[in-house]
């Protein structure tokens, strides 16, 4: 029942990813990776990993997705319009890289994982309380300079905008 | 809802023999189904009516009085209407989005009801995350608003949806962190949890427990109607400027489906308001027979949320619509640091406050709200008897 809803679930993950990177609409690319963060939130809740869905769902479905659509819609883009400053070879080889980086990192972890040994999740796996002690305890230091990473790219656009208008 | 699976499968019971594992899921998707078919969509549909009678009283109309006595059928006309009623595409719009939108728009809707408890054995699932499942669910709608301004190929579609996703992305902010005084109090996040730290008596409800969850109640409720798109807060969908915004192109029963969303969600609303500051479900243990208790905590439940959906309609009915620009400044400049300040607030009364003075703050609130409700209704037999005056009784009075 597991393994036969995960198989469903990741081959409706690879199509809408692909989806995000092939088609030529940037406005339906964007509503495919809507539905990839989705699905990827549904893929945590099989894990057993609750909040973690849900945060998902919250940060990338309803938030950030949502600005992505805005802006995308606001400039009113037609198919293959993004608009670039770079000649597309260069673009396309730092994606090839990063791309190839992201999948030796894959290729080490699946290499490195357990495969055959399960082990039972610990009790309330997933549940806020876990990850708000991890986050607060072993995660410090990178949760609160994310925080402040983020607070940077807030500030930016501010100063950056009133110097423009000036 | 795990005692009542239980229950189920014991011996002599409907589904006596079957595993738990097969039954659990069972019992939920059948519940579930019941949900949605036989509260949900009635629900939203009562709620239409209700609301065009009411704003017809205060508006001095008479509102839909033909269908069944009162008027009370016409959402089952409606809906009847709407369904035979041609579904019109339009050939500019994106054909495949166009569909698909108001479908995202109900189920992100439909989805919430999964952790909207009932009574306190009536849930479909007591996640331990509830009200953050509840927020995060709520986020599809937008989706689908968006989805739905642009596949219509219209300006005022588009400049629709787009309002809407400033607005619902922006007033998420004050919502969520109204919600985290009540959780910083109980420790969970699972509605029925929340609920059980709370008592029958108003001052047990967290709506009294001290300023800062009271102010909390009142930013969480604006918010929420404004998540919600309900006037005063509708520039999404503003006719005198928009047509009808993101749902203009749309006829039939999508664009019912549009407003199944918006009535029901009033439900909701009301549910989580209920949940967080009021209570709940929790009623005074006068009986010890299980049945009659959870029929008075439904209708307890039920009457606290659905007093929130009338009030929801009076804000609609008196309220003019606010401007763009008004609406960003409400949010970001007064609701999110008064929220802030709610969050820290309870903090700090959660550890300098003795218990006896929380106590005495809880008693003394619930008096002062009491002597609220007194005036208003004193204002309003006030009103209601000087309405039945005739100009001979008040000619010589300057007073009335």
């Amino acid at each position: 029942m597991g393994t036969f809803a995960f198989l469903v679930l990741a081959a409706l993950l690879i199509g809408s990813a692909l989806a995000v990177v092939l088609h030529p609409n940037p406005v339906k690319s964007a509503m495919a990776l809507v539905a990839t963060l989705f699905l990827l939130a549904i893929v945590f809740v099989l894990l057993g990993a609750h909040m973690i869905a849900v945060l998902q769902i919250i940060v990338y479905t309803g938030a950030i997705m949502v600005l992505f659509l805005f802006v995308i819609m606001l400039l009113n883009l037609g198919d293959e319009e993004v608009p670039t400053e770079w000649p597309r070879v260069v673009l396309r080889g730092l994606a090839g890289m990063a791309g190839a980086l992201m999948a030796l990192q894959l290729v080490r972890l699946v290499a490195g994982a357990p495969l055959g040994r399960m082990v039972d999740a610990p009790e309330g796996y997933g549940g806020a309380l876990m990850v708000a002690r991890s986050l607060f305890t072993d995660y410090v230091l990178p949760f609160e300079l994310t925080g402040l990473l983020l607070l940077v790219a807030v500030i930016g656009p501010v100063v950056l905008a009133q110097r423009r208008g000036r | 809802m795990k005692d009542l699976v239980l229950s189920l499968i014991a011996e002599g019971g409907a589904l006596a023999g079957v595993p738990f594992s097969l039954a659990a899921p069972l019992v939920m998707v059948a519940f579930g189904a019941l949900v949605v078919f036989g509260f949900v969509l009635p629900i939203a549909g009562i709620t239409s009516w209700l609301e065009r009678r009411v704003w017809a009283r205060i508006q001095s109309r008479i509102g839909p009085n033909r269908v069944g006595p009162q008027g009370f059928l016409q959402w089952l006309a409606d809906g009847l209407k709407n369904l035979l009623k041609e579904d019109i595409i339009p050939s500019a719009a994106d054909k495949w989005l166009f569909s698909l939108a108001p479908y995202l728009v109900v189920v992100g809707f439909i989805a919430t009801f999964a952790a909207v408890p009932f009574t306190s054995s009536l849930i479909i699932a007591d996640l331990n995350i509830g009200i953050l499942y509840i927020t995060a669910v709520t986020g599809i709608v937008v989706v689908g608003v968006l989805m739905a301004g642009w596949s219509s190929n219209n300006k005022w579609s588009l400049l629709g949806g787009i309002r809407s996703a400033a607005q619902i992305v922006s007033y998420e902010i004050p919502a969520g962190l109204s919600v985290f005084p009540i959780v910083l109090l109980t420790g969970t996040l699972s509605m029925q949890g929340i609920i059980r730290a709370q008592g029958w008596a108003p001052w047990d409800w967290f709506f009294f427990y001290n300023p800062f969850t009271f102010a909390a109640f009142f930013v969480f409720f604006v918010a929420a109607l404004a998540e919600g798109n309900r006037t005063p807060f509708d520039i999404p969908e503003a006719e005198s400027e928009l047509v009808a915004g993101f749902c203009t192109e749309y006829s039939g029963m999508r664009y019912l489906l549009f407003f199944l969303e918006e009535w029901g969600n009033l439900y909701v609303i009301g549910a989580i308001v209920t949940t967080l500051f009021l209570g709940g479900w929790q009623v005074p243990a006068f009986t010890d027979n299980p049945m009659l208790l959870a029929v008075a905590q439904f209708g307890t439940f039920f009457l606290k949320a659905y007093f929130f959906v009338f009030v929801a309609m009076w804000v609609r009915a008196t309220l003019p619509r606010v401007r763009v620009d008004q609406l960003m400044t409400v949010c970001w400049k007064y609701m999110v640091p008064i929220a802030i300040v709610n969050m820290l607030g309870t903090a700090a009364w959660m550890l300098f406050v003795p218990e006896t003075l929380g106590r005495l703050v809880q008693f003394g609130m619930t008096g002062l709200g009491a002597v609220v409700v007194v005036v208003f209704f004193r204002r309003v037999r006030f009103h209601l008897r000087r309405a039945n005056l005739k100009p001979s009784d008040y000619y010589y009075s300057p007073i009335i």
